[in-house]
């Protein structure tokens, strides 16, 4: 039987995690190598990376942030933010990531879906989606809209619909952001995840919201989530994956027993 | 020195960072004069077996690696290359390397939950344990809370039960781990798969098959 996966989320710029982390035994808490390898230790089943660098110029360093990492954790982790060709893509595996994540490069052009699948498979290819509650119109049926740049843009595309479309594309996966949950940390859009879950055939990594590990369980039973995202609940030391993993599996969900 | 045989298919680089991160020396290689040269093998991939097999024998890997087969040499399959040492795959109708008689099958359709009542996805992604596992020096570190990273949509069946060293339920149980002789393999990836992944690698490593 599968494990529900629990990922930590490392937002990267230049070269450098953004987020303050409140963490013991010296570990540089700006180092996305040093907080990796603290996540692999305390049982992340996989970890994210969005590189959120500004400067195309700047890119290499997250090609040698990813080096490093592969280097030194030995589990699956992905690399997002600023992925716009194959070559992009190319870099990112090559240096040593698992799968590469698109979000707003894919809506402006799904090929790059396809056409990573294609040359990677479509294990490696994960479509991000940024979502917006805005109610049912003729152009948004299920009432979620695609929206970019942290939720300042909408553009007129129903969530469910790309996430079908991204599915067929050849999408392996699909990370889903709630843009009315992130930050609340008041749980997971659960009905979003449900839906789009249901009617996709891809495995779903729910994100967006959690602030305890309750959300956790919630969005992995109801919400019916393959994996769950986390981030600043274990960035601040209010939590570990280890705790929030025993939680989970006291309430009995499968998750990956840690060694630690 | 170990050889991590390149044939074009898949991430290769985590299967050498792995090997170098516990200590042992290894060379990604297509190249049959140190394939012949080495002490061991480590047969990864991921991809499809059809093309795999079109590269394999276009480099005339095909008959390097049943040749270090037959002389003994311990080799370790991983995922497609797991898949690739049995007689056939479903996957594009392919006919491999044939060193363990039997299928390669592909999930079947009409299995719809896994035992939890979640729905069955393919591809089998993400981490699962292995069950039945049977006692070989390879897998002696295994406990049954273990668990290993999978991504596959194929596994391998072998026809003789006896080289089926581990299953994994995943809708339907399927072996997970198959070997004979000096040959051991896995449909997970041991180098995806945290410290007991590590440790496998390690037993493979020191492993004397007699």
């Amino acid at each position: 039987m599968l494990s529900k996966r629990i990922i930590p989320c490392l937002d990267v710029h230049e070269g450098r995690t953004t987020k303050g982390i409140k963490f013991k035994d010296n570990i540089d808490i700006g180092d996305p190598v040093e907080m990796a390898r603290f996540y692999y230790e305390s049982g992340a089943d996989e970890i994210v990376f969005y590189d959120i660098t500004a400067s195309h110029e700047k890119r290499d360093i997250m090609i040698d942030v990813v080096r490093r990492v592969a280097e030194t954790i030995f589990i699956p982790f992905s690399v997002g933010g600023g992925i716009r060709t194959i070559g992009d893509m190319r870099a990112v595996l090559r240096a040593g990531a698992e799968k590469v994540s698109v979000n707003s490069e894919a809506v402006f052009n799904p090929d790059i879906i396809s056409q990573g699948a294609t040359a990677f498979g479509s294990q490696c290819v994960v479509l991000g989606m940024d979502v917006k509650y805005v109610g049912k119109k003729d152009k948004i049926p299920s009432g979620y809209e695609i929206v970019i740049n942290g939720g300042r843009k909408y553009m007129g595309i129903d969530a469910l619909q790309w996430a079908i479309d991204a599915q067929k594309l050849g999408a392996g996966e699909i990370c889903l952001n709630s843009i009315d949950a992130d930050g609340t940390r008041d749980g997971y859009e659960l009905n979003l995840t449900r839906l789009i879950s249901e009617n996709t055939d891809i495995p779903i990594i729910a994100s967006g919201g959690a602030g305890e590990p309750a959300h956790l369980y919630e969005v992995l039973t109801v919400g019916k989530a393959d994996a769950a995202l986390i981030a600043s609940m274990v960035h601040y030391g209010t939590y570990t994956v280890s705790s929030i993993k025993h939680y989970l599996a006291e309430q009995r969900v499968k998750v990956r027993k840690t060694w630690s | 020195m170990i050889a991590i045989i390149d044939y074009e298919a898949g991430n290769l680089t985590s299967v050498e960072r792995a090997i170098k991160y516990i200590g042992c020396r290894c060379r990604v290689t297509n190249d049959l004069k140190v394939i012949d040269g080495v002490q061991r093998i480590i047969f990864p991939g991921v991809g499809a077996a059809g093309s795999a097999m079109v590269s394999l024998k276009k480099r005339g890997l095909d008959g390097a690696i049943k040749d270090a087969f037959y002389r003994g040499k311990p080799i370790l399959g991983i995922c497609l290359g797991t898949q690739i040492f049995m007689e056939h795959s479903e996957e594009n109708d392919t006919e491999c390397l044939g060193l363990i008689q039997g299928e390669v099958r592909g999930f079947p359709d009409n299995i719809k939950t896994d035992d939890d009542g979640s729905r069955i996805k393919i591809p089998h992604m993400g981490w699962n344990s292995i069950r039945d596992i049977s006692a070989h020096p390879v897998l002696s570190a295994i406990t049954g809370d273990d668990e290993f990273y999978f991504v596959h949509g194929f596994y391998p069946a072998p026809v003789d039960t006896d080289y089926v060293l581990g299953v994994t339920r995943y809708g339907i149980s399927f072996p997970s781990v198959i070997g004979v002789k000096n040959l051991v393999a896995t449909q997970f990836h041991p180098e995806k798969s945290g410290e007991p992944g590590l440790n496998l690698l390690r037993r493979f490593c020191e492993w004397e098959p007699c």
